[in-house]
């Protein structure tokens, strides 16, 4: 009993960051129908800004602060350079350009930062929490709770925000979009910017965990798609029950078969989802008439 | 209130609009009837601005649009109801037409959805469902309607009457004519040229990027040449 509860937390922990990698899909997704694979760099550069910000003096807080703004501010170039000069490419071109983002803002973080392998404090110290015969460290709770705040934030700004229906409208019709006056190319920029914060921040929280180093983007936008794609690309609910439950069958594998096959479960949930269920879990009923 | 002057416009290579000239006046109906392909939705596509325009210019009540980017053409005034409707599919009808009145956040939103409703009764009925899921008839309705909560002073409807039965296509042509008492002007691009011309001040013949014809809509509905290409008379 308390072991499986033990994978079911440390499941739910790692399925918070999937989940808010998969939430940074959803939203680029959303707004250009491009699959961003350089999310996961957003995360990497979370973790790695956040450790050398610390390093160089700044309080932990505002490290992350800075490692969030700074990540966004790069996820805009990202969109303004490379991806708004290519409008009107096939979705396929856009997709391998943001690869080859991805593969240069690696290589770049391996020269600005380094090769090693880093971490910060946790937040609020590292004496674990006892739950029910099992243990929790206080940053996974600082996890689990950061992606849930991000979620009820995302909701309010989505429903109850005129730059959030904006941003619904664009993604339900960008051509009707621009019809009523909405400036569908500052809502890209605006999805990419919120998409690399929320990645950077999912990078702070996670870091005392997991640690980091340049090289963690790739493993995560991997996972990280793999949880949209079982939640069904592009709905938001669908990233955040795709992204826990790829965390529980990772931790659940790790702990009943062997972790050698954690990593493999991403990429059954994949092909399972490819193949079985293309929309995913929570895919856009197509009410759409032609 | 409109001129449209040595339009040209190309999708790739291939050139689809090869120097179109036409003007509105204030409160006229115009419209544009042509043959599929002839190139009516292109024109309106550069009117809005979601399209590009590879030569001539186009006047809109003094200023010329082609550098104002699509987004701010509403602000200017020039609305546009789309082929194919292109309504939000996964949002509610009364969200879709406060949608339409992105520009407001006044008092005024609430009126217009009134009067919307009581133009086309039957979106007050949905209000509060999904917009895909209405029929083809009631998206052109909404389509409309979400353009007009634009406050637009010149309205832009791309073949609103495609693939309707009679009995809708008299209601929404019905709705068009009425549009003139309140001082929208309209630009009416149709495949359904008799049901067009009976409603229109004017109108202009396209033909494979081309403007063939032009005068009232009396005179093109006598025209012998059109009777025979475009009233199967
Ligand atoms: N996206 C596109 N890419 C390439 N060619 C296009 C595209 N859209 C339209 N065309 C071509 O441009 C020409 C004009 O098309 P357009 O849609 O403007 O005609 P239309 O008069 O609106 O026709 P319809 O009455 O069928 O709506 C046609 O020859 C069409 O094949
Ligand atoms: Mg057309």
């Amino acid at each position: 009993m308390s072991e499986l509860m033990q994978f079911l937390l440390s499941g739910a922990t790692v399925g918070a960051v999937y989940a808010l990698v998969a939430l940074g899909f959803t939203i680029i997704y959303n707004a250009s129908d491009v699959v961003n694979f350089a999310q996961g760099e957003f995360v990497m550069l979370g973790g790695m800004t956040t450790v050398f910000a610390h390093a160089a003096g700044l309080p932990l807080p505002l490290a992350a602060l800075v490692a969030v703004v700074a990540t966004s501010a790069l996820g805009v170039a990202l969109n303004k350079l490379a991806i708004e000069p290519a409008r009107g490419a096939p979705v396929v071109s856009l997709i391998i350009i943001t690869i080859g983002a991805s593969i240069f803002i690696r290589g770049a973080a391996q020269l600005v930062f380094d090769k090693q392998i880093h971490r910060f404090p946790a937040f609020t110290g590292d004496d674990p929490l006892h739950i029910l015969g099992a243990t929790i460290l206080p940053q996974s709770l600082w996890v689990i709770g950061g992606a849930l705040v991000v979620f009820v934030a995302l909701w309010l700004f989505f429903t109850r925000t005129l730059t959030g229906r904006a941003v619904l409208a664009t993604s339900n019709n960008r051509l009707a979009a621009q019809l009523v006056g909405i400036n569908t190319n500052w809502v890209m920029t605006l999805s990419f910017a919120l998409s690399a914060g929320i990645g950077a921040l999912a990078g702070v929280l996670v870091t005392p965990i997991t640690m980091t180093s340049y090289d963690v983007g790739i493993a995560l936008a991997l996972k990280g798609f793999a949880a949209a794609m079982l939640g069904g690309m592009g709905n938001p609910k669908g990233a955040l029950v795709g992204g826990i439950l790829l965390g529980l069958l990772e931790s659940l594998t790790a702990g009943y078969l062997s972790s050698t096959y954690k990593d493999a479960a991403a990429f059954i949930v994949i092909l399972g989802v490819l193949f079985f269920m293309p929309q995913g879990l929570f895919g856009r009923k197509s009410t759409d008439r032609v | 209130m409109l001129t449209v002057e040595g339009l040209r416009s190309r999708y790739g290579r291939i050139e689809v609009l090869h120097g179109i000239d036409l003007h509105v006046d204030s409160g006229e109906i115009v419209t544009v009837v042509g043959a599929n392909g002839a190139g009516k939705t292109t024109l309106l596509r550069c009117l809005s601005g979601v399209q590009p325009v590879s030569g001539g210019s186009i006047t809109f009540r003094g200023e010329v649009l082609t550098p104002v980017p699509a987004y701010k053409r509403l602000r200017r005034g020039l609305a546009q109801s789309p082929e194919g409707r292109q309504i939000f599919t996964n949002l509610t009808v009364e969200e879709n037409l406060r949608l339409g009145a992105f520009l407001f956040s006044d008092d005024r939103v609430d009126r217009d959805m009134e009067d919307a409703f009581q133009m086309f009764p039957i979106l007050k009925e949905k209000r509060n469902l999904a917009a895909g899921g209405l029929s083809g008839g009631q998206q052109q309705m909404l389509a409309m309607a979400r353009a007009l909560m634009g406050r637009p002073s010149c309205l832009l409807l791309d073949e609103p009457s495609m693939g309707l039965a009679p009995i809708i296509v008299q209601q929404i042509f019905d709705v068009v004519k009425g549009l003139k008492a309140l001082n929208v002007t309209v630009l009416l691009v149709e495949q359904n040229a008799f049901g067009a011309l009976k409603i229109a001040d004017r109108g202009y013949v396209m033909e494979t990027g081309h403007i063939t014809m032009e005068g009232t809509a009396a005179e093109l509905i006598a025209d012998p040449r059109i009777r025979e290409a475009y009233l199967g008379i």
